[in-house]
């Protein structure tokens, strides 16, 4: 009687645990149905627009929904100039804050401090494209932009990308703003993974004579690149994805200005703008096609992060 | 208690304090020249920080203070004045764990070096390649200086961050508990090394092991609860020690 009630007992298990099992084997291949589904609706709904345009589409600065004619080229530029500047301002910073946080902060500013960085990254992104138009674009137009039309308009070749009108709104007020929301989270990895860099480590290099800039630098960043370069990638494809607040200060103007301070158009702003004007297949084709296209962006991105990671990892692995 | 040792490092009225907390009371004490000295004690004992005074590792954490008067060279390193990057320049320091930086063999050695020198590459070849035999390391690594100084096994590590303190030519060498984390025989290894090194430096050791002070130092000086308990010659603390608490240690009635 008891080895009968064992045995179905351990019969019940090995099916449950099969069902798990199962369960966790459905839920994982789950994800990658959802990943190939998307791309294939996307691809599906683009294709009246690849087969009117073809590679034209990529290259072209045409926007005519009148005449039913388009072309990429001006939000993927206005996506990737806005993503590049935005990290260019944002690496340095977030570096600056996690050094800080981690190193030279006194210990009862630590928890605020970090706490506080923590909300940036929590609040809704229609909140910085408020506070981008209202408040930021406005100071911007009457503080900077004439400023820098004035000192650095005039300047041999990065002079041209700093004239035009001080409107506030524009690519640079876009890329600031996306700075502004991509340092919580960059920040906040490299202060993770500079925490938990052993004391010993850190210790050894002061004891050489090492500065604080030394130790950071030449020891800190070195043993933390791969997470370093993780939340660089986060914050990279928050901003290339960012919508609402970009779409506030960008201007989005279908047109291509070398100056930073002129509007432009990135690539969401386009999708959220027009879709609800978009009228016959191919205008509303076209958008999915730049849908696509900035998935297919971020793809690559990611993929050559990855595969940078993974050759700085080789090369260090045939080191050792 | 130390009247004939040549000092190289005079510790006076030494105290030490983690906050309001006490660790060290009162610590007098003279570092011999081109010896071995070696620091005793149960855990807590305050070793380690004293060890950690001569080159003010402390300094990193705003709670720890120190008072009373370190001098080396006829200079009080406690005082304010005291630049602490010079500091460390002629006092180096090897840790209980193994830390090579996360760089070639050739760049971990070259590291503190480039902070106070400026050499050319082949002077700072023949600078690596000098610091690398002077720590018994040399014939291990002169194929691999390029490769990562963290695959090296654990004992070469630690013979690693010994030759990356010595390239800098450091006075005092510090070694805190250098082999707690080594297998026997690299810590062998290390023990030769030290008694080889003494002829250039100043080397203070804390360890955890009386069999290595015994085998390794000249002084030994046994502390307990921030107490220095006794101080002298190695061979007298370990055959004839004249307080009662020392020879309680050492014969391993406690700690």
């Amino acid at each position: 009687m008891l080895i009968f009630s064992l045995e179905a007992r351990l019969k019940r298990q090995a099916a449950f645990d099969l069902l798990f099992r199962n369960l966790t084997r459905i839920s994982a291949f789950s994800v990658l149905l959802l990943l190939a589904a998307i791309i294939f609706s996307l691809v599906v709904g683009s294709l009246p627009a690849i087969n009117k345009f073809g590679f034209g589409f990529l290259t072209s600065m045409e926007w005519d929904p009148v005449n039913d004619n388009f072309g990429a080229l001006v939000p993927i530029i206005g996506t990737l100039v806005t993503s590049s500047i935005a990290l260019l301002i944002a690496i340095p910073v977030s570096f600056g804050i996690a050094l800080f946080l981690t190193e030279l902060s006194p210990r009862i500013l630590r928890r605020p401090l970090g706490i506080a960085i923590e909300l940036l990254a929590g609040i809704p992104s229609i909140i910085y494209g408020m506070w981008g138009l209202f408040v930021f674009a406005p100071l911007f137009a009457d503080h900077v932009e004439p400023w820098l039309n004035k000192n650095v308009g005039d300047m041999p070749y990065i002079g041209g990308f700093f004239v035009g009108p001080p409107m506030g709104i524009g690519v640079l007020t876009a890329s600031i703003i996306l700075s502004i929301m991509v340092i919580p989270f960059i920040s906040s990895v490299m202060r993770d993974v500079f925490d938990v860099v052993p004391t010993l480590l850190k210790e050894s290099a002061y004891g050489l004579g090492a500065t604080t800039w030394e130790v950071m630098w030449k020891v800190v960043l070195p043993y933390t690149k791969v997470g370093v370069a993780g939340g660089i990638m986060l914050g990279l494809g928050r901003a290339l994805g960012e919508t609402m607040a970009v779409t506030f200060v960008i201007g989005n103007a279908h047109e291509l200005s070398k100056s930073l301070l002129m509007p432009g158009n990135s690539i969401s702003s386009a999708l959220a703008n027009e879709f609800t004007e978009a009228v016959g297949e191919l205008y509303t084709s076209s958008l999915i096609e730049l849908g696509l296209i900035l998935f297919f962006i971020t793809f690559v991105v990611l993929s050559i992060a990855r595969y940078m990671l993974y050759k700085l990892g080789k090369r260090e692995g045939q080191a050792s | 208690m130390n009247a004939d040792i040549n000092p190289k490092v005079v510790v006076k009225d030494l105290n030490f304090y983690y906050g309001n907390y006490r660790a060290l009371k009162d610590i007098n004490l003279n570092i011999a020249d081109k010896m071995v000295t070696a620091f005793i004690g149960p855990s807590g004992c305050g070793k380690s920080t004293l060890l950690r005074t001569f080159n003010r590792m402390y300094q990193l954490y705003p709670k720890q203070k120190a008072t009373g008067e370190i001098i080396l060279d006829g200079a009080n390193i406690l005082d304010k004045k005291q630049d602490l990057n010079m500091l460390r320049a002629k006092v180096g320091m090897v840790f209980q764990k193994p830390t090579p930086f996360p760089m070639s063999i050739y760049d971990n050695i070259a590291f503190g070096v480039k902070l106070y020198e400026s050499l050319n590459k082949n002077d700072m070849e023949e600078r690596v390649e000098w610091a690398l035999k002077k720590a018994a390391l040399w014939t291990e690594v002169k194929d691999k200086l390029k490769q990562s100084g963290t695959g090296l096994s654990g004992g070469q590590q630690q013979r690693l961050c010994i030759a990356r303190a010595i390239a800098v030519k450091p006075e005092v060498l510090l070694l805190d508990e250098p082999t707690s984390a080594l297998d026997p025989i690299s810590t062998a290894h290390i023990e030769k090394l030290i008694d080889e090194l003494k002829e250039d430096f100043t080397i203070v050791i804390v360890t955890h092991n009386m069999q290595q002070a015994a085998r390794v130092s000249d002084y030994t000086a046994y502390m307990y609860l921030g107490d220095l308990i006794e101080f002298g010659e190695t061979s007298t603390v370990f055959t004839n020690p004249t307080r009662k608490e020392t020879e309680d240690y050492i014969t391993g009635r406690f700690g």
